[in-house]
């Protein structure tokens, strides 16, 4: 708890010299950024962060959980909004759309996972290296095959009625898979071998764990989730798919920032994902008021997490001495 | 095809690649897994802008880019030598930062979003076609090789990589060579950094780098951290961007040539560990 309170003061005095810097009043910005994303305004904002932020951080906690890094976030879930809204298109069913997602994104990090199985590349290369082309793809879809012919953006077009998500939804969503997460981490035998490898792969192995088996799946279920995210994002306001919108907010590394931090433990790592969406759409307030780039709440969360990454190393080796 | 212009287009695409996979190669070799080299490269880019811009000398814009990518490793250094953190955690959050800060900066000291180009703005003068940091990148490889398995200090490294604890031992200290490890390779990122935002073109854009950084850690990997196998690892990469650029002036569209060299990459990644499973076995 202590290297937490650390952490946030250092961030908070790296954004005070930053403000200071810009000529603009820290205290004003600062209760900008929490009116802004807690405050009558700014909370409908803050969860529309929270759907993504907190979705990928669940998605990238499941293999994280076993000691595996999935860098190729970014790729399942443009992999699984594309698919969602070209199926939505096409059969108007939100439940298909909804599914094509899930598939989609499971599918793309699967293959990754076989990557490192059946040719030892290592998963944080593959999915990393997965990644670049399935954004591509939905780059070249959204420009010729599914582009929308009213518009000169590169977007298709709107999802009829049937297919569109309210967006509770989307909250519902990710509220649903967390509890899943976390019901499957405590009360599992599939969560507990999770666990085991995280803790001491050698020691999985040597209790008879699978763990290419292990690996594929874990890959399915992180990819699937990312998938269903990106098809719950587009599915929702403005109802179709632009290329670069869930690309630009950097989602999969503020999450994958959020699952680290909180060691990938299921509630642990839903809370930080929601402090980072809540900083994130507090930046946007403290910009329309004071006129500092928004960007100062990514240098506040970066500063933050390294912060608590240095603490709590130095504590790691502290107890290593004792 | 193949003619001079595309090895002159390769040899641009190669470079700040190049340099960056150098610098994960030293910092393999100290033991030290840098994931942050997409980051530095960045701040790399801006610092190299910036000043050029403000001092009018793309020479000195250089400059300012090493300092500035150099001391910005020292995130790294300080987070994971000294103080035990998690490299991966500290590599994701120094790549953020870096988008952070940069985006941050773009708009408060050159007030524009997205991207600053400028007229005025300093870029290097080719030499023969190219910038002399291409040059500089082939002579950085040789040196790399000379002093990893020629050179006492490069012994040392190797030790501090290998066998940390023997380093010790023998009286190296673990903790200066990672330090200037991770520095030295700060600096190479700022050398790509440059080369990318003063060399081909003349700008800073957000996220500019697009990756490159990244694609230097697979270098690292699939090259083993030796100075030729990162070297050809880089090469086989610009390469495929060249020849994308290629394709795309015969019609192809963009998005699928872009995704070409992360396909190139992986393939080659998969013959390289099928033939090392094969000599495992002999």
């Amino acid at each position: 708890m202590r290297t937490v309170v650390i952490a946030v003061l250092a961030a908070l005095a790296v954004g005070t010299v930053l403000l200071l810097a810009t000529g603009a009043d820290p205290l004003l910005a600062y209760q900008a950024i929490v009116s802004g994303a807690f405050g009558p305004d700014g909370f409908a904002d803050t969860l529309a962060y929270v759907v993504p932020v907190a979705g990928l951080a669940t998605a990238l906690a499941i293999p994280l959980r076993a000691g595996m890094v999935n860098l190729g976030g970014d790729g399942q879930l443009v992999l699984g909004a594309i698919s969602a809204v070209s199926v939505g298109l096409g059969t108007g069913s939100a439940i298909l759309a909804l599914l094509a997602g899930v598939l989609a994104g499971g599918a793309y990090a699967a293959l990754a996972a076989l990557c490192e199985n059946r040719f030892g590349v290592p998963l944080l290369i593959s999915t990393l290296l997965l990644s670049y082309p399935a954004i591509s793809l939905a780059g070249y879809l959204v420009r010729f095959p599914l582009t929308d012919e009213g518009s000169s953006l590169p977007q298709t077009s709107q999802l009829p009625d049937s297919a569109r998500l309210p967006e509770l939804v989307g909250i519902a969503v990710v509220l649903l898979v967390v509890a899943v997460y976390a019901v499957v981490d405590a009360r599992t035998p599939a969560g507990f071998e999770t666990r085991v490898t995280g803790w001491n792969a050698r020691f999985a192995a040597y209790a008879g764990i699978d763990r290419p088996r292990l690996t594929v799946r874990l890959l399915a279920f992180s990819g699937g989730t990312a998938g269903l995210v990106g098809a719950t994002v587009a599915m929702g306001f403005p109802y179709r798919f632009i290329d670069g919108a869930l690309i630009t907010p950097q989602y999969t590394w503020i999450g994958l920032l959020a699952a680290l931090l909180a060691r990938a433990n299921p509630l642990g790592t839903l809370a930080a994902a929601v402090f980072f969406a809540a900083l994130t759409s507090g930046g946007f307030a403290m910009e329309r008021a004071t006129q500092v780039p928004r960007e100062l709440t990514a240098i506040l969360q970066a500063v933050l997490i390294l912060f608590l990454a240095a603490t709590s190393g130095l504590l790691r080796k502290r107890g290593a001495r004792v | 095809m193949f003619d001079l212009s595309l090895i002159s287009s390769t040899l641009t695409a190669l470079t700040p690649i190049l340099f960056a996979a150098l610098a994960g190669a030293l910092c393999q070799r100290a033991g030290v897994f840098n994931i942050s080299l997409e980051g530095t490269l960045l701040v790399g880019c801006f610092a190299a802008v910036a000043g050029s811009w403000y001092t009018g000398s793309a020479w000195l814009g250089v400059l300012t880019a090493v300092l500035a990518s150099a001391a910005y490793s020292l995130i790294l250094a300080v987070g994971s030598v000294t103080f035990g953190g998690d490299a991966i955690v500290i590599g994701v959050a120094a790549n953020l930062l870096a988008v952070g800060l940069t985006s941050f900066l773009i708009r408060t000291v050159f007030g524009t979003e997205g991207a600053f180009s400028d007229p005025a703005l300093a870029g290097l003068d080719p030499v023969l076609g190219q910038s002399l940091l291409v040059y500089l990148s082939w002579l950085a490889v040789a040196a790399f090789a000379v002093l990893l398995y020629r050179h006492p200090w490069g012994l040392r490294l190797r030790g501090v990589g290998e066998r940390p604890l023997a380093a010790r031992t023998l009286g190296v200290s673990v903790t200066k060579y990672r330090y200037w490890a991770i520095i030295a390779g700060g600096a190479l990122c700022g050398l790509g950094g440059a080369q990318l935002a003063l060399g081909s073109v003349t700008l800073f854009a957000e996220n500019m780098t697009a990756g490159r950084g990244w694609i230097a850690v697979v270098a690292v990997m699939l090259g083993r951290a030796t100075p030729i196998g990162v070297l050809l690892a880089a090469l086989l990469f610009g390469l495929a961007e060249a020849l994308g650029f290629r394709l795309q002036g015969i019609g192809l569209p963009q998005q699928a040539t872009d995704a070409a060299p992360y396909l190139v990459t992986l393939v080659a990644l998969f013959l390289s560990s099928r033939r090392n499973r094969v000599s495992v076995q002999g």
